[in-house]
């Protein structure tokens, strides 16, 4: 379990999160949602030690401020929301990476195919030889995935679940891939290992997400199962935006839903 | 014999630093110069020429032929504990603050040598000048015997670094979430690289070139895999300076070119080449 107590983040001394409590449990996608500048990002951020927080984070009991870099790697691997690289680096080079600290979890002799694998997992099968910064964004960030992927490729190691942390995984990908991916993290999930996924698409988080946190100005605005947070109020409260949870568009526009896929 | 084996650890050193500061800053046009390494490394050499027999006296008087080098090696090492201190706050350095910093150290420690040449007499002045544009021509084994111990343990900690600085390409925080201990990772390639190249600069002033262009070719041929980058760039590095050593000794025979030209005017072009080549494909 990931567990977090009390959590404020302040950025040059602006509080950007205020007290925040948040618990994410193995076998469960947990979705963070907010609008923009909410906090979504920061608050991931103090949840793997990228930033300094006050408060307390426990992954699996133990203190993630006490563990070595190499220790919380083992446990958690990170998405984050965008990747700059600064050498022209191949596909297999990149998703080979997430090798270099943790342990994927499989066989020792399988490490070497588990790239492949991994790419094959988010639909880039033969991109391996391919040079990074030549793909589209798109395929970028699915690359990053396969990383991160790699690194906890077993979701349970020795009876410990371990965690995913997604940053806006599906935030430049087609609906396809969208599905794809956000599969990959309900899967990683129900083998036992936990998700933390920032996500933007409330219908995608519907239908994902077994609970949800809510931010809004930096605060926890609400936090449940999808039918307790997604009303009315809340999203207008919190997005404000005046949206009707389950409402259909008026005759002749035609609408598509994530949720009608086959 | 001595020249030799000096060429080679020096075109060794400079090539693998320029290796590990690119992929530390993650710039391909990273150069230990760039940190002040080598700004600080010739304050120290020209103190010693120019001073050496008045102000620093008694050093002079107890290193002997030493003091030069010595001199040098502590100025590069004083300018990167300086950067270093005022890079890092609550224990993170902070790698883009101490490249602002380095540009503006090397720009002080530039302008103290001006003051230092400014008060240098004739013989003095064409010592400097020599001196600065770099030469092999200086190797004693004394010198070999203090410069090279530093460079060698140097040379050896960086292959532990490879690892390290592959993930880094990714940006500090992912190294970090991939298991990687960035501080101590960045602790040792900025001692590492200020000791070997101060160690260089101290015993054959400013060799220009070899810390960009070997990392830059070899990363075209062999890709960026520091693995294999920091080896073949000690390789790479240690032959073109040796090449362009027999070239300084031979062209304007009997008397020497300082290597630094020769360095410089292949090297230049050579990388302008290389920029124009690759323009649009690598994003520098």
């Amino acid at each position: 379990m990931i567990e977090a107590r009390d959590i404020s983040v302040a950025i040059g001394g602006k509080r950007i999160v205020s007290h925040v409590d948040f618990t994410a449990q193995p076998s469960e996608v947990t979705a963070i949602v907010g609008p923009n500048g909410s906090g979504k990002t920061t608050l991931l951020k103090a949840l793997t030690g990228e930033l300094a927080y006050a408060g307390t984070v426990t992954l699996n009991g133990r203190d993630l401020s006490s563990m070595k870099p190499v220790e919380a790697a083992t446990l958690r691997a990170v998405l984050p929301q965008a990747t700059a690289l600064s050498f022209p680096f191949t596909v297999r080079e990149i998703v080979r990476l997430g090798l270099i600290g943790g342990r994927s979890g499989v066989l020792p002799g399988e490490d070497a195919r588990l790239p492949e694998r991994a790419l094959a997992r988010v639909d880039l099968d033969g991109f391996a030889g391919r040079f990074y910064q030549e793909l589209s964004g798109g395929e970028q960030q699915r690359v990053q995935l396969a990383r991160v992927l790699c690194q906890v490729w077993a979701p349970v190691l020795e009876r410990r679940p371990r965690y995913l942390f997604l940053d806006e995984p599906v935030s430049s990908l087609d609906i396809k891939h969208q599905l794809i991916i956000m599969n990959i993290a309900r899967d990683f999930a129900r083998r036992g290992g936990g998700v933390v996924a920032i996500l933007h698409d409330l219908n995608l988080t519907a239908m994902y997400a077994d609970r949800i946190f809510m931010l809004h100005g930096g605060r926890l605005a609400a936090a449940g199962s999808p039918t307790d947070v997604l009303n009315d109020e809340l999203i207008e409260k919190v997005f404000d935006c005046r949206l009707k949870v389950g409402a259909l568009p008026a005759g002749s526009v035609p609408f598509v839903l994530p949720q009608s896929a086959a | 014999m001595p020249r030799l084996l000096l060429g080679v650890l020096i075109g060794a050193a400079l090539a693998v630093c320029g290796a590990v500061m690119q992929g530390l800053f993650r710039n391909p046009l990273a150069d230990p110069g760039l940190i002040g390494v080598s700004a600080g490394s010739s304050l120290g050499a020209v103190a010693i020429i120019v001073v050496g027999t008045t102000w620093l006296a008694p050093v002079t008087l107890a290193l002997g032929t030493l003091a030069l080098p010595l001199a040098a090696f502590f100025g590069g090492l004083a300018v990167t504990l300086l950067l270093y201190a005022i890079a890092t706050r609550q224990g993170r350095t902070s790698v883009a603050t101490m490249l602002l910093a380095g540009i503006a150290t090397s720009t002080l420690a530039m302008a103290i040598t001006g003051i230092l040449i400014f008060m240098a007499d004739d013989r003095q002045l064409r010592d400097l000048t020599f001196w600065q544009l770099g030469s092999l021509a200086g190797a004693t084994w004394p010198k070999i015997g203090t410069v090279g111990p530093v460079i060698v343990l140097a040379l050896a900690a960086m292959p532990f670094l490879s690892r390290g600085l592959n993930a880094l390409a990714l940006g500090e925080a992912t190294a970090g979430h991939l298991g990687i201990p960035v501080q101590r990772l960045k602790y040792t390639a900025i001692v590492g690289v200020s000791a070997a190249v101060g160690a260089s600069v101290a015993v054959s002033g400013g060799i220009g070139f070899i810390g960009i262009v070997v990392p830059h070719v070899l990363r075209l041929a062999i890709g960026p895999d520091n693995r294999y980058l920091l080896p073949a760039s000690a390789l790479l590095g240690a032959s073109l300076l040796l090449i362009a050593d027999a070239v300084a000794r031979t062209v304007v025979a009997p008397a020497e070119l300082p290597i630094g030209i020769v360095t410089a005017v292949a090297g230049a072009p050579f990388f302008l080449w290389i920029l124009l080549r690759k323009r649009g494909v690598v994003d520098l």
